[in-house]
């Protein structure tokens, strides 16, 4: 099953690659991990996307404990929390692209943000569900680059990760 | 704080041409407070953690270090003759005191030699520090003369490591390092200091304490689950204690022992754990495991309430834990390190915290309790699969075997001896035959299984314990592994026993060849040994050659009757005796090969 790790760690050089190389060294999956500094600048707050099963799940999470650079650690599957990733796609906009690229992005609530000649820069936000869903919609043949974040995380409501 | 003894007043040509000490002048005369070199700080903080000694090798990287060694008299340094020794001396000196091991290295190969010495003290969650020198911070990166990237290198084998990049941050980080290392679940931190750091100058402040926030190990179990495993264990009607490397690292065995007599429950240790609980008691059925008694693996798959303390159900102790789980047990767990729980074995009741102190509750416990749990009908089960005697041997009056050396050592050695072993073999039978009644007095390599640990480890015990008896058993193999430090037990007049078991073959590989292989005994075969009494008499130690198992007994006396000696023996054994019982990689307790059952290789 898919997991949504969250993390506060100490913002120092060299933290990120031993979480990278603990999921490597133990053959765990990282669907997609995110990573930027908190308003406190000497905590990063990490993000990511897993899968296994439950005493998988329950390893990674005591293995990034054990990491001596993690403060906190969060399954946010434990509980309700909202999933947010950034997308770019450039597609094809030539005349029998065009309109339809626009109407797909109104429906998805994207915003074109570059126009170039033959084609769109389209910005979409939502869950990874969403960003596939688009992809999924629109003619294949009119994409020409994708680029995106991988997912950041939050907790709903009082849910929150702070030292 | 500022504990100054003396000034040296520094020459500034000493330093780096880049060096842009933040430190200043005007700064020092506000302060008053003297600067000293990082190098000279990096001892200070040595003496400060009353380090006894350092194993380890110069080179450019550490050049300002060892100058400073050279003026002080805190601790001794002992020079080895590769790296790996270093590393390996610093970790047998740990296992042997409970103390934290240094070892000190200089940059590229310097460090990478002492990879396998980490990766060893990592897996057996041996406390150590290790010092590496590093290229000057601004040729970091640029493919420097010895530059490796130590800490990338080494960071999957470390519990932590440390690149310092400020001569500031010196003091705060050893003292961060000598933390790690001996708290929580104990292991081996690296600090790369780039050489540049160890010229500028700081003000020397060494931390009494350190708080980490991300940093907190649990050291109290949970009195509810401890109540709740108390309650399990009297209830218990086949009840077993398991012990493992964790038990000895923790100092838990006077509590175990304690808690295990007042139970009068059968006792187990892993290959780490030996010595955890006296061998030659009673209530010790023998080691578990891939080569462990019939009786301890029989106990194990089939008690009902199994107590786990310090120990992490690794493949080579419970075998496939699908079959382990196919018998239905409760399983109490007590750890120090909350991974080490349901990682391979679901567990019913978690006790994370230190062993010593959660046993020690439990005693108290146990103490109040009026109740008290018969359970002679499991000791008479386990009486009877100690019939089966899996480990008696057919001893020779022709040839010498192996077996029979290890149990002419613990004769005597009176069982007081530390004993160190490399890895095979003579490993396992060191292990089974030698009865350890005291727990950090078995030496070895047990989850990495590093060939040529044996003789590093006899030095590093022999420092920790100068006037005790140190045997170090190995094979033709493995010795030669680190061949090299005889030189350095010349040097330091180290009177070690060496007991080398002399087979002609990798005997370990030569025996899953036969079980697996069909006899095909794929490079298994060691040509042109050495002499190896020869070799130890170029050296100034005593060699000895044995042949005849006559000879045996009146040979080790002779040996450690030599005691400031060091002594080489080559014991010219069986070359077809194989390790008894087994089971094979991936099966499960009960399906362990017993002697009879073998054919010889010769019958074939």
């Amino acid at each position: 099953m898919k997991h949504i790790i969250s993390l506060l760690m100490e913002n120092e050089a060299g933290a990120l690659s031993r979480v990278a190389g603990l999921f490597s060294a133990r053959g765990y999956n990282i669907e997609s991990l995110t990573v930027a500094v908190t308003e406190d600048p000497t905590l990063s707050r990490m993000t990511i996307v897993t899968a296994g099963s439950d005493e998988v799940i329950e390893q990674i999470i005591k293995q990034l404990n054990k990491l001596i650079d993690v403060v906190k650690v969060l399954d946010l599957n434990d509980g309700k929390y909202i999933e947010r990733e950034l997308m770019l796609v450039k597609v094809k906009a030539s005349a029998n692209f065009k309109d339809e690229m626009k109407r797909m992005c109104d429906i998805f609530r994207g915003r074109i943000i570059d126009v170039a000649d033959n084609s769109y820069t389209i910005e979409l936000t939502g869950s990874c569900s969403k960003l596939d869903a688009f992809l999924e919609a629109i003619d294949k043949t009119a994409i020409l680059e994708t680029v995106r974040t991988g997912a950041s995380g939050i907790g709903r409501g009082d849910r929150i990760l702070k030292i | 704080m500022f504990r100054v003894h003396h000034l040296i007043v520094k020459n500034q040509g000493f330093m780096d041409s880049q060096n842009n000490n933040p430190t200043s002048a005007s700064k020092d005369v506000i302060n008053a407070n003297p600067t000293i070199t990082g190098a000279e700080i990096v001892i200070r903080c040595l003496n400060e953690e009353k380090v006894k000694f350092v194993f380890g090798y110069p080179g450019g990287a550490v050049l300002h270090i060892y100058d400073e060694i050279y003026k002080q008299n805190g601790f001794k340094h002992i020079l080895v003759r590769h790296e790996q020794a270093a590393v390996h001396a610093a970790d047998a000196y740990s296992r042997a005191t409970g103390t934290v091991g240094v070892a000190l290295v200089t940059s590229g190969p310097g460090a990478t030699n002492a990879v396998t010495g980490i990766a060893t003290a990592y897996m057996d969650s041996i406390p150590m520090v290790v010092i590496s020198g590093q290229v000057p911070v601004p040729a970091i990166g640029l493919d420097a003369f010895q530059e490796v990237d130590m800490v990338g290198v080494t960071r999957p084998c470390v519990k932590h490591n440390f690149l310092v990049k400020d001569v500031k941050d010196i003091a705060a980080t050893m003292k961060k390092a000598f933390y790690i290392a001996a708290t929580g679940r104990p292991g081996p931190v690296v600090v790369d200091i780039p050489k540049d750091i160890t010229a500028h100058l700081a003000e020397y402040i060494y931390p009494k304490s350190v708080e980490m926030r991300s940093y907190n190990p649990v050291l109290k179990g949970h009195s509810g689950q401890i109540k709740k495993a108390i309650k399990l264990l009297l209830e218990a009607k086949r009840p077993m204690i398991y012990t493992g490397g964790g038990l000895v690292l923790g100092d838990g065995s006077h509590e175990l022992v304690k808690l295990a007599r007042a139970l009068n429950y059968p006792v187990t240790n892993t290959l780490m754990g030996l010595g955890g609980y006296p061998a030659t008691d009673k209530q010790f059925v023998g080691m578990l495991g891939m080569h462990g008694s019939y009786e301890a693996n029989m106990a194990m798959q089939n008690c009902d309430v199994l107590i786990a303390v310090g120990a992490r159900f690794d493949d080579r102790v419970i075998g496939d834990p699908k079959d382990f789980l196919s018998k239905k047990r409760t399983i109490i767990h007590i750890d120090v390190d909350p991974s080490s729980i349901s990682k391979r074995v679901k567990i019913d009741v978690p006790i994370v915290g230190h062993v010593q102190s959660v046993l020690s509750e439990m005693n108290e416990l146990l103490a109040a309790e009026k109740t008290t749990n018969d359970i002679s009908a499991w000791w008479k089960q386990i009486d009877e699969w100690r019939g089966v005697k899996s480990m008696v041997y057919a001893n020779s009056d022709i040839v010498i075997k192996p077996q029979y050396v290890i149990e002419k050592l613990w004769e005597v050695t009176k069982g007081e001896a530390y004993v160190t072993s490399d890895v095979g073999q003579h490993q396992m039978w060191a292990a089974q035959y030698y009865k350890f009644d005291k727990p950090r007095r078995w030496i070895n390599s047990g989850g990495l299984g590093t060939m040529g640990v044996g003789l590093p480890y006899a030095m590093g015990c022999q420092f920790a314990d100068k006037d005790a008896q140190v045997a170090c058993v190995t094979g033709e193999g493995s010795i030669q592994m680190n061949i090299q430090e005889l030189s350095t037990c010349a040097q330091y007049g180290l009177p070690i026993k060496v007991i080398m078991l002399n087979n002609r073959y990798l005997g370990m590989v030569r025996q899953w060849q036969e079980f697996f292989y069909e006899n095909r005994y794929s490079e298994s075969y060691m040509d042109s040994l050495p002499d190896f009494v020869k070799l130890a008499e170029s050296y100034g130690h005593v060699g000895m050659k044995i042949t005849n198992p006559a000879d045996v007994e009146g040979a080790l006396k002779e040996a450690f009757a030599k005691k400031d000696k060091f002594v080489f023996m080559d014991f010219i054994t069986d070359q077809d005796e194989n390790v008894f019982p087994m089971i094979a990689a991936g099966k499960g307790l009960a399906d362990m090969v017993l002697k009879k059952d073998n054919k010889e290789r010769h019958e074939d």
